[in-house]
């Protein structure tokens, strides 16, 4: 199974992000889950969403834990969250940020580190605001390429099907963080 | 077949438009859930064909459910927590009248302090209600069950309504992929409800007056004949599910892998679905661990348990509540059927994940191991508060 963990704020769209994410799965025919953190939710505030994906039918019920892939919406959450806790040895962190893989590797110490300026990639495709840019999408998208356990082509149909609003800028965001993520591996 | 990603609330609405529902009845503030507003949604957006009735409190939804299915129609509401709780009258009222109103509950932790978390001890308060209980696992199994329950409450010789409980987060907030059966198929499997007696301006009748004491103990009987008939009626309606979905809910008692286990573990909701990986894990490392899930809480299927008892050496029981004053029902539940048969293993009850507190595999793993202990060694003590957290102490490593 592949559990994945999303960090952001409230209003950014984690959940969505999570959801897209298992619908782009299941269209792959593996089953899926996908749930926010059980808490009660603040705009602004920090929000933890999962995804769990397996090729057999998901009977743990419980959150997760020791994630495989970590995707932080925010650098500034960064400073509260402890976004790595749990992750699994040679998990993944996918991060929205100017900053290079080395640099975050440099803060966080995680062996695989990816990164994509979706904050740019959304404004550029005109979802949310400049102060509040809805990165949600893109992320879903870098993950694509950053993991490669779901295809691209996939992620974009589950947009169509998850995003009410604007769809075709939403996918437009998704191949675009797709075509700049960057990955690296550290040892 | 259409497989879709739903929340255990969406699910609802879903189970709701299939079964045909043709009264809904609501009262929308926390701790009620999106189910009615989804429900609101379709049949605003003409999906579905029912009258919505906003009302003033979870007493009045109840009641108006009541009047509803008085009149012939098919009755629904939605509730959880504190609303089930002030349904509470109105609760014993429907089973009294002999209604089949079908309500799905989301289980909450009652407050003081407040807490919106899974918790059962809401839908456990109103175990005497004469209400048939079921307790789900997942998404599919509320879609599933709804439909079941109408058929099984519809009856004319059992005529009791029926409460489906799910965790609340864990179901209610959770995508999951469920297969909504078509409509037809749903149709042909659950006719309309038409029953025998019903308000009617054109042939005016009385329904709950005043008995005597010479009447009131028999129709209190009828109540209790009615509820123990349903076990088999629960069964045929999951057999002929079956055959039409190949899902098998065929057991009010839900056991996994119990047949040679040295020690079982009861339970119900959400943690029972973990409990079963953990089962296949422990199975790999030749431990004899199996699962009994109590899906149909009431009637409660006694018979099973003793079958269980039969073949373990130790049974646990974990209750996501607690009875003040005296463990958990589910526990308590347990031993009692136990108490006449012959074989009564030694039974420990675990009290765990109140308020939303999560239940994880290496929990369940600690529990299975903690109950071969107690076949091996004997039992140590009746009630354990797992993993509780004491004052100057360290949390509980587990």
């Amino acid at each position: 199974m592949m559990e994945i963990r999303f960090h952001g704020r409230g209003g950014q769209g984690a959940v969505v992000a999570s959801r897209i994410l298992a619908a782009a799965a299941f269209l792959e025919g593996k089953d899926v889950q996908a749930f926010p953190f059980f808490g009660v939710e603040r705009r602004g505030a920090p929000v933890t969403a999962f995804t769990k994906i397996d090729e057999k039918p998901i009977r743990i019920k419980s959150e997760i834990d020791e994630p495989d892939y970590v995707i932080v919406m925010d650098t500034a959450l960064l400073s509260a969250v402890d976004v790595t806790q749990g992750l699994k040895k040679g998990g993944l962190v996918l991060i929205n940020t100017e900053k290079s893989a080395e640099e975050i590797h440099e803060i966080l110490g995680a062996e695989k580190v990816a990164v994509v300026d979706a904050t740019e990639i959304a404004i550029r495709n005109q979802l949310g605001t400049k102060v509040q840019p809805i990165v949600n999408t893109a992320l879903v998208g870098a993950f694509a390429r950053a993991s490669g356990i779901v295809k691209l082509d996939s992620v974009v149909q589950a947009i169509g099907s998850e995003v009410p609003r604007n769809p075709e800028r939403n996918q437009q965001a998704a191949r675009d963080a797709y075509e700049s993520t960057v990955v690296m591996e550290f040892s | 077949m259409v497989r879709m990603l739903l929340t255990g609330n969406k699910t609802t609405a879903y189970s709701a438009m299939r079964s045909r529902v043709q009264v809904v009845s609501a009262y929308p503030i926390t701790p009620q859930t999106t189910i009615v507003e989804h429900i609101a949604e379709f049949i605003a957006d003409g999906l579905m064909k029912a009258e919505y009735i906003q009302v003033e409190s979870e007493h009045s939804a109840m009641a108006a459910a009541i009047a509803a299915s008085n009149t012939g129609a098919r009755a629904f509401t939605a509730t959880s927590a504190h609303g089930l709780l002030l349904m509470h009258e109105m609760l014993h009222w429907a089973t009294g009248a002999r209604l089949p109103v079908v309500m799905v509950n989301v289980n909450r932790a009652l407050g003081p302090p407040w807490s919106v978390w899974a918790d059962h001890l809401d839908s456990i308060s109103q175990r005497d209600t004469g209400w048939m209980q079921y307790y789900v696992e997942n998404n599919q199994e509320i879609f599933d069950t709804v439909i079941m329950a109408y058929k099984v409450s519809e009856r004319p010789d059992i005529m009791l309504p029926s409460m489906i409980s799910q965790d609340a987060f864990y179901l209610s907030h959770t995508v999951e992929p469920v297969d909504i059966v078509e409509q037809e198929v749903v149709d042909n499997y659950l006719p309309p409800y038409d029953p025998p007696y019903r308000l009617d301006v054109n042939n005016p009748a009385g329904f709950g007056s005043l008995v005597m004491p010479n009447h009131y103990y028999e129709f209190r009987y009828k109540i209790a004949e009615a509820m123990e008939k349903a076990k088999k009626y629960i069964k045929e309606a999951a057999e002929e599910w079956y055959e039409i979905t190949g899902r098998d809910y065929r057991g009010l008692l839900d056991c996994y892998r119990c047949e040679d286990a040295d020690v079982v573990l009861f339970g119900a909701g959400t943690m029972m679905s973990t409990a079963k990986e953990v089962v296949d894990w422990m199975r790999a490392e030749g431990k004899k661990v199996g699962v009994a899930r109590i899906r149909v809480f009431r009637p409660f299927p006694g018979e099973d348990v003793r079958k269980v008892a039969d073949g373990a050496a130790a049974i646990g029981v974990m209750d996501r509540a607690y009875g003040f004053g005296r463990g958990g029902a589910f526990f308590n539940e347990v031993n009692s059927a136990l108490y006449n048969h012959r074989n009564r293993p030694p039974t420990k009850n675990y009290i765990i994940g109140l308020g939303g507190r999560d239940v994880k595999p290496r929990h369940i793993r600690a529990i299975f191991n903690d109950l071969l202990k107690v076949k091996d060694e004997g039992l140590d003590e009746e009630f354990r508060w797992f993993g509780l957290r004491r004052e100057n102490m360290p949390e509980e490593e587990i």
